[in-house]
């Protein structure tokens, strides 16, 4: 009879191990295949970057490249004492946005949402790797649930989110020393959400928008943008519409009477910084590094000074500066940030000098 | 639902579940609803048909065991009064209300099975035809609907059907389980072919939880997915760029495609019924064997009956003998000897039975020209070997020791892989002019040098591609090796626990990783559904 028990035993602490063992060594697995975007493509790492903040913003940024690319929270802390946080991932989509504002307003009450709408012409998923670099990166909730259902590709399936093993399991072929290196921890790609490039490309030739078949803005992202104004409404959050200064994609003039009329009818403050570019004092031979798509960190400052201005000005936010704790979280973040400028530009500056050898 | 799609893993795992925790004289019941909601969700307007082969074949076989009843009581009844000849006449007599029977339902459900199938295929011809006599009109084709497996099911049904009339078994008394044989959803889509004697009794009976008989099932599913997924999904890519390019892959890229093809369908195939049969043994039915390693067959006569070989048998049972034995074909036979000599005569009727029975393989795995060219290939190539029989006698009577010789045995092997390769291009290019036309450029275009200076890396295949592919057919072919000494899964767990574990584990590792699926491949069906 002890026998017995005692094989039993040891049969069940066997299944315990073995099962253990299986499932710890799947769990490794799926941490290595899955992309580390530390280096070169960067973007897939900035929606995650977020969970590790202090979830106490004065204003919250949402959107594309156009907001994570053209407006540096860094300066809008140094110079009007605002705190802030760009939650933007590449071509993240307006149900994107719409579901990352539900999560991001989970944690935390901002005074201020602003929302880039260059996503309002995107009316249906675009493409599965945009995608995964938005969704990989937020917590589960059921705002990612929602998330994902919504951005789903045909070919996708919903079991690819929930165990990314199945999605990146071919990469077991293509793994480098980053998937290793990073199997742990990640180092920040952004600062509080801004990507900084310091280089420059001058926008030249920047090409006139084709003629479209229709430039009515679709049902869904009307849909989602009405969904992000009634959750600001009822959350108490004020709802700031902004057309960041790229110069590409290019805005159709029938796109900004839409968007205009639209802030109109909700009663919401809209920005098109593309007819702002004068009063920033941009200059698109020196603001940017790709010709004219996104700013580069001398174009970013413009535009968020410009902004700074309006919020504490227009808007009313008052500066946070002295706060204790905020003070030692920026202290250290603006350390970070001016050692990425300087080394970006002495990269830049080495770049130059070689190119004119 | 393909079997490869996370929703019939979700429906397996459900409904084995389910399977043991409700009551066990439930169980065939679960199955039977499985199998309908699984057929259901293939497809609603399936339904009807599936239904009134079931429900045809089901009364007219109960009808036919009720009159062979009748026969059987009068005869015992009657036994003193009748002569022999007397109790023949009134047997024969009796017969023939049930071979009536028989033909009605062969008819309505081959009926069925053709007009579904083949009514295009009978209009494209006739178009064709009408073409060729000079004339513009032409007949409009059909939108029909083909139900899954309906190729499988009604010929599953009509073996029944005939078993019954012969008397091999009484019909099914409940059709619900009746309904559960014709239907049962791990063989529905692509077989095998299963006789009603065979799975009738472990598919109604209650099981118990048998840790062992159900992780046995999910290895042998687990080596299905294996064949399927890392090895078919994967040669399927370079398969396909061949046969969409025929201008621009021909001579030696025909001959790998025709090679690559045969090892696709093999593993395509052969890990479609790994996986019909492992859900079967998980559930404690047993499924009868559909392959005996038929790539080590050593001529084409062994390899059909170690392929598809619940179809082959069928065919045989239901098709071959009848037609032998009917009574045209006998006063044939005896027609033949009388006027041919004994040589011929004794062949004419073997070789017509054969060649119905080749034509029905081929139109029966669908309805062109190609798949009857390659069922009448396959005819062709037999009669000759079977005439070529004397000149293999001599050549062994003079090198007896051939037979046993390592190399006589791969020559044989590899002439008959290469043979029921180029025959399966028929099937490949689905044309016949084409067919011959590739086939051809093998003579043709001399361009050997493709198959090592990196073109084949072109066909939307890598290196590493490749390295799995090789590194794949060599597990199976060792798998394959060791399974002439018995069951390779029986060898495995005679093995130590941790070395089971890692074989085990290591190969849903391989599947899991190596697999062609997911974002970047096309979900691909298996073959033979399409059948």
């Amino acid at each position: 009879m002890e026998e017995k028990k005692l094989s039993r035993s040891r049969k069940v602490l066997t299944f315990c191990v073995v099962t253990i063992i299986i499932i710890g060594s799947l769990y490794l697995l799926q941490k290595l295949l899955v992309p580390k975007y530390m280096t070169d493509i960067v973007e897939g790492a900035m929606i995650a970057e977020y969970y590790d903040e202090e979830h106490d913003h004065d204003v919250v940024f949402i959107g594309d490249c156009e907001v994570y690319e053209n407006f540096t929270p860094a300066l809008l802390w140094e110079e009007y004492g605002i705190n802030s946080y760009i939650r933007g991932s590449a071509q993240q989509l307006i149900w994107q946005s719409y579901y990352l504002l539900e999560e991001t307003l989970k944690y935390e009450t901002p005074d201020v949402v602003i929302f880039n709408i260059l996503s309002m012409k995107y009316n249906v998923p675009q493409n599965e790797a945009y995608n995964r670099m938005t969704l990989d990166g937020m917590k589960w909730s059921s705002s990612k649930v929602n998330s994902v259902k919504a951005s789903m590709m045909e070919d996708e399936k919903f079991l690819d989110y929930v165990f990314p093993v199945l999605r990146y399991h071919t990469r077991i072929t293509e793994l480098n020393g980053d998937d290793f290196k990073y199997l742990f921890h990640k180092d920040k790609v952004t600062h509080n959400g801004y990507y900084m490039r310091v280089d420059v490309k001058a926008a030249e030739n920047v090409p006139k928008g084709r003629p479209l078949a229709d430039y009515s803005f679709g049902e869904t992202a009307y849909k989602y943008l009405d969904k992000m104004t009634a959750l600001c409404k009822e959350k108490g959050v004020q709802l700031i519409l902004v057309k960041a200064p790229s110069l590409y994609p290019y805005w159709y003039d029938q796109w900004e009477v839409q968007m205009e009329e639209y802030a109109k009818e909700n009663d919401l403050v809209y920005i098109n910084f593309l007819e702002l570019q004068e009063e920033c004092g941009l200059d698109f031979t020196t603001d940017t590094y790709d010709g004219g798509l996104h700013l580069n960190l001398s174009g970013a400052e413009k535009a968020t000074k410009w902004l700074g201005e309006f919020l504490s000005k227009e808007i009313g936010l008052a500066s946070r500066r002295g706060e204790e704790k905020l003070e030692t979280a920026w202290k250290k973040k603006l350390d970070a940030y001016y050692e990425e400028i300087d080394r970006q530009t002495k990269e830049w500056q080495e770049k130059q000098n070689g190119g004119e050898k | 639902m393909l079997f490869t799609s996370y929703e019939f893993l979700f429906f397996v795992l459900a409904t084995c579940v389910l399977y043991y925790v409700i009551p066990k004289k439930w169980q065939w019941m679960l199955l039977l609803a499985a199998s309908y909601v699984f057929y259901f969700l293939a497809g609603a307007s399936y339904l009807p048909y599936i239904f009134v082969t079931t429900v045809s074949t089901y009364l007219i076989a109960r009808k036919i065991t009720s009159l062979q009843a009748v026969v059987d009581a009068y005869i015992k009844e009657h036994k003193k009064e009748l002569s022999r000849e007397e109790r023949k006449e009134y047997k024969a007599k009796e017969k023939k209300k049930q071979w009536r029977l028989l033909l009605l339902c062969l008819f309505i459900n081959i009926g069925i099975l053709a007009v579904l199938k083949y009514t295009n295929f009978a209009i494209a011809n006739v178009n064709s035809m009408l073409t060729t006599f000079g004339s513009t009109a032409k007949l409009d084709f059909v939108d029909f609907v083909l139900p899954m497996g309906i190729s499988f099911y009604t010929f599953q049904s009509m073996g029944y059907l005939i078993d019954v009339y012969r008397g091999k078994y009484e019909a099914e008394k409940n059709p619900f389980r009746f309904a559960l044989f014709v239907s049962f959803f791990p063989q529905l889509v692509q077989g095998p072919i299963s006789r009603f004697d065979d799975l009738a009794k472990t598919l109604y009976e209650e099981h118990k939880f048998n840790s062992a008989t159900v992780a046995s099932g999910l290895q042998r599913i687990l080596w299905g997915y294996f064949k399927k997924m890392v090895i078919a999904d994967r040669m399927l890519v370079a398969v396909n760029t061949l046969i969409k390019g025929p201008e621009e892959y021909q001579g030696a890229f025909v001959f790998a495609g025709m090679l690559f093809y045969a090892l696709e369908l093999y593993a395509d195939f052969t890990g479609g019924i790994d996986i019909t049969i492992g859900i079967a043994e998980t559930l404690g039915i047993k499924v009868t064997e559909n392959f005996h390693r038929p790539y080590f067959s050593k001529n084409i006569k062994e390899y059909w009956n170690r392929w598809h070989m619940t179809m082959g048998s069928w065919f045989t049972d239901y098709i071959f003998y009848p037609i032998s034995v009917c009574q045209p074909m006998l006063k044939l036979s005896k027609f033949s000897r009388k006027h041919f000599g004994e040589i011929i005569g004794k062949r004419i009727p073997v070789y017509l039975s054969s060649f119905v029975v080749w034509f029905t393989t081929g139109i029966w795995h669908g309805a062109s020209w190609n798949f009857i060219v390659w069922g009448l290939g396959n005819f062709v190539v037999i009669m000759i070997s079977q005439e070529l029989e004397p000149l293999y006698r001599m050549f062994h009577k003079k090198f007896p020791k051939a037979d046993k010789a390592l190399w006589f045995k791969i020559f044989r092997v590899g002439r008959t892989i290469l043979l029921m390769s180029s025959l399966r291009m028929f099937d490949c290019y689905r044309d016949v002019p084409l067919t011959f036309k590739m086939f051809g450029t093998m003579f043709t275009t001399w361009n050997w040098n493709v198959l090592w200076n990196g073109q084949l890396l072109e066909l939307g295949l890598e290196v590493k591609d490749y390295i799995i592919l090789f590194l794949g057919m060599m597990l199976v072919f060792t798998v394959s090796m060791l399974q002439r000494s018995g069951s390779v899964r029986g060898k495995i767990r005679t093995l130590a626990f941790p070395v089971r574990v890692i074989i085990w584990y290591g190969l849903f590792l391989v599947v899991l990783l190596f697999g062609a699926y997911g974002v970047g491949y096309d979900a691909s069906q298996f073959i033979y559904n399409q059948f």
